[in-house]
């Protein structure tokens, strides 16, 4: 069926998008191609103890830190799925939620303020040791914010992944007497698997590409990693012959293991039936409720203990005079319109994305899938192996000769910071899409909607929802972003992220947590009101 | 009568033969070849095992297939490479007609106007079809608001607004109850008798086809194996393989409870 691979404007939208992003990601290229090119022997001599030592504490960390969030995840998901109602459930989800939402820079502070030197467990911590506490600077630092992130980003993903199990499947299990042993295993764990590669990958790139983390938690040489590097050959040694070989090993690193881990999973089939009824077919035995609380209510724990650290830390600083401050209420300002464009900019991109991958899939069927499917599909995956730091410096190398660096500054955070934030926002709208798609494409074909009139008919009623939270997540990512604007950072242009990393660096400690405590807050009422419209609109 | 949307519609006569030309398709490993005619202003049940073609030879009129060689002809015209919303065609599927977030006059209105911007003259068109089907004053109603059954009659009552002359119905009956599969097979035979479209009827129950099937054509393994009238069908007159398919015994007497049985 070629017709519809030509005619549908589906399939035009995804291709812009995807040139528009080959145009972010190529002329960044270019810009550290020729500014390498120019000293060659750089690159070569980058290939040092160093570099080796870093490449290997930068896959060292990713494959712990993606270890430690993605098996307990599991089990909390597994645990949550068994208890479809209980009393603080969805507190407990709308929980899990945040730290996807929270800067980094944020969470690093709240893992400080908790677990670090002076945090409020040192004491505690430095009793059973029997030592002073050291703090968690280094790995441990880095893995426990790691964890902090992406154990409840796992929980949520893997808990999608079980909501799709037909309704008929559980009556089917309880019908048969069921125990909960041969339902995970015949049931739960089949679902989980299918969707295991998808979710450690995306953790995986998350850990292997994260910089404010080890920037802020990471000590030294013996914890730098490769994105750090980068950002340090750039930013201090002026050294972009050393970046480009940073950033190849670091592209190198993470696609093969990328590729490795997708090897491994199967292709899920999506259901065309919406479910008919909520599931509540589940009897958990006594044992199993123990344990399912037990399991929840530590991860709840690790969660919700750096956030509360935050709120205390920041609630002791002086958050009348900050508020005051003429610098605060401008990097305030700044923040909100840059992420506000930034998140249109990532919805826009995403649902092109989605939508071609989507009409190609259906004109192919059975056949191998076309180049441009595949990148509409993984397209917006591997954006997450390329840095920000990395666009951020070619773009900025490129054109430093030919314009003032600084007047693009705002055009540079904006589009980075979409590009980065669509793995997020696809995984919000595509399910929602193709799932729509599947029970009104033929309709819509007969129908003779298209193109604009479906999506405003058919496509926007269905997707009000996961558009909204891939807003939101959109948003509050580009907020609390300390990537590009590290780079392109001034007097003029600072964000929210850039003035609290210079008062961190200035040991305005108090500033510092009562800045954190305001990005954080305004990241989780995005958050939360994004997620209340999406679901006043849907009902 | 209400007019056919000028602009989007290749133009057939009011009542068209429907013919596949040496049509091959084929859908993973299985070749499926069709030649054969359906008359014009008839109603043509298509029968046949799983697997056998019968929703494939609707989606290839439709045009959600697209054939690898032969040739569609709707009226006369080829219509093999048109797009779906292009053909002279209605089609009712087995379900998912009818989006869950629109109103029941949104609904049928889409089938004159796919932006959905509707002018008075087609209110009225949309509400004297939800009359017709017996749904007179429900048009502010969602789907979710009524059974299977009254929801396969808003998607009739789209097919009288889009008023092509070739009618495709796959199944579309098939989650009801007797009953009501036989209320709505009264009702798509009156509404045939008033428009005279041309209806091709893929159903896996024998009594749906003698019901309101004046044609059968038997499908099996990809492909034509018998065409005939229904009569004959039922008399035994029907190949081999549609007498093992039906199974012999209760059609010879008649019993109508018996034929209803599932297949």
């Amino acid at each position: 069926m070629q017709r519809a691979s030509s005619s549908d404007s589906r399939v035009t939208a995804g291709t812009v998008a995807l040139a528009a992003i080959a145009l972010l990601i190529g002329g960044a290229f270019a810009g550290l191609v020729l500014e390498a090119a120019r000293d060659p022997s750089g690159a070569v001599s980058a290939f040092d103890s160093y570099l080796f030592r870093v490449a290997r504490f930068t896959l060292w960390q990713a494959l712990l830190s993606t270890l430690l969030s993605v098996a307990p995840a599991l089990f909390v998901a597994r645990a949550l799925s068994r208890h479809p109602q209980f009393f603080g459930r969805g507190f407990i989800l709308q929980l899990f939620a945040v730290p996807l939402a929270l800067p980094a820079i944020v969470a690093a502070l709240g893992v400080l303020a908790l677990y670090g030197r002076a945090g409020f467990f040192a004491g505690m911590l430095g009793a059973i040791g029997g030592q002073s506490w050291p703090g968690i600077y280094g790995l441990s630092g880095i893995l426990v914010a790691h964890v902090f992130f992406n154990l409840p980003l796992a929980t949520r993903l893997f808990l999608e992944a079980l909501q799709t199990v037909p309704a008929d499947q559980w009556r089917l299990a309880s019908q048969l007497g069921m125990g909960a042993a041969p339902a995970f295993r015949l049931i739960e764990w089949p679902t989980l698997r299918a969707a295991l590669p998808g979710i450690a990958g995306l953790v995986f790139m998350l850990c292997i590409t994260s910089f404010t983390i080890v920037l802020t938690l990471g000590g030294g040489p013996r914890a730098t990693t490769l994105e750090v590097a980068i950002y340090q050959a750039l930013r201090f040694d002026f050294d972009p012959a050393r970046a480009v070989t940073l950033t190849l090993l670091q592209i190198a690193l993470t696609f093969v293991v990328v590729l490795a881990l997708t090897r491994l999973g199967a292709n899920m089939t999506g259901d065309a039936n919406l479910p008919v009824a909520p599931r509540r077919y589940f009897s958990a035995g006594a044992a199993e409720t123990v344990l399912n609380a037990l399991v929840i209510g530590l991860a709840l724990l690790f969660v919700a203990g750096p956030m509360a650290a935050t709120l205390a830390a920041g609630l002791g600083a002086d958050l009348g005079r900050l508020a005051g401050e003429s610098a605060v209420r401008q990097a305030t300002a700044t923040s909100a319109m840059l992420s506000l464009l930034s998140a249109l900019l990532s919805l826009a991109l995403s649902l092109s994305l989605v939508m071609a991958r989507r009409a190609l899939a259906l004109t192919r069927r059975t056949g191998r899938r076309t180049l441009l499917e595949h990148l509409a599909d993984t397209g917006a995956g591997f954006v997450l192996v390329v840095p920000p730091i990395v666009i951020g410096a070619g773009w900025f190398l490129l054109l430093r000769t030919v314009s003032d660096v600084f007047a693009i500054a705002p055009v540079m955070v904006v589009a980075v910071n979409a590009v980065m934030a669509m793995p997020f926002a696809i995984r919000a709208i595509r399910p929602a899409y193709d799932a729509a798609s599947e029970r009104h494409e033929r309709l819509c074909a007969q129908l003779g909607i298209s193109g604009w009139n479906r999506l405003r008919l058919v496509d926007w009623p269905s997707l009000r929802r996961p558009l909204a939270t891939g807003f939101a997540f959109a948003m509050a990512l580009s907020l609390g972003d300390l990537g590009v604007i590290a780079l392109f950072g001034s007097d003029s242009v600072q964000t929210l992220p850039y003035l609290l990393l210079a008062r961190m660096g200035s040991y305005r400690t108090e500033d510092a947590a009562g800045l954190a405590l305001l990005l954080g807050l305004v990241c989780l009422a995005l958050v939360l009101t994004a997620d209340w419209l999406g679901r006043r609109e849907k009902s | 009568m209400m007019p056919i949307s000028p602009e989007r519609s290749i133009s057939v006569e009011k009542s068209a033969a429907v013919r596949l030309d040496n049509v091959s398709f084929s859908y993973g490993e299985t070749p499926l070849i069709f030649d054969v005619d359906f008359p014009a202003s008839e109603i043509t049940a298509i029968m046949g095992p799983s697997g056998s073609g019968k929703s494939t030879l609707l989606n290839l009129v439709a045009g959600f297939e697209v054939p690898r060689s032969g040739r569609v002809l709707i009226g006369g015209a080829d219509v093999s490479t048109a797009p779906p919303s292009e053909r002279p065609v209605s089609m009712v599927f087995q379900e998912n007609n009818l989006f869950a977030h629109l109103s029941l006059e949104q609904n049928v209105g889409l089938g004159r106007s796919p932006s959905l911007r509707l002018n008075d003259a087609d209110r009225a068109a949309i509400a004297a079809a939800l009359k017709r089907v017996g749904l007179a004053g429900k048009e502010s109603r969602l789907p979710r608001e009524l059974s299977g059954g009254e929801r396969q009659r808003v998607a009739l009552a789209r097919v009288l607004v889009r008023d092509r002359p070739v009618l495709l119905l796959d199944e579309p009956f098939a989650s009801l109850g007797p009953a009501l599969r036989d209320d709505m097979l009264d009702l798509v035979a009156d509404v045939h008798s008033e428009q005279r479209m041309t209806v091709l009827f893929v159903t896996h129950q024998p009594d749906d086809a003698r019901r309101i099937g004046r044609n059968m054509v038997f499908l099996d393994g990809g492909t034509v194996a018998a065409t005939g009238t229904a009569a004959d069908f039922f008399v035994g007159a029907g190949p081999e393989a549609f007498r093992r398919y039906i199974g012999s015994g209760p059609f010879a007497a008649g019993s109508r409870d018996v034929a209803r049985k599932r297949t």
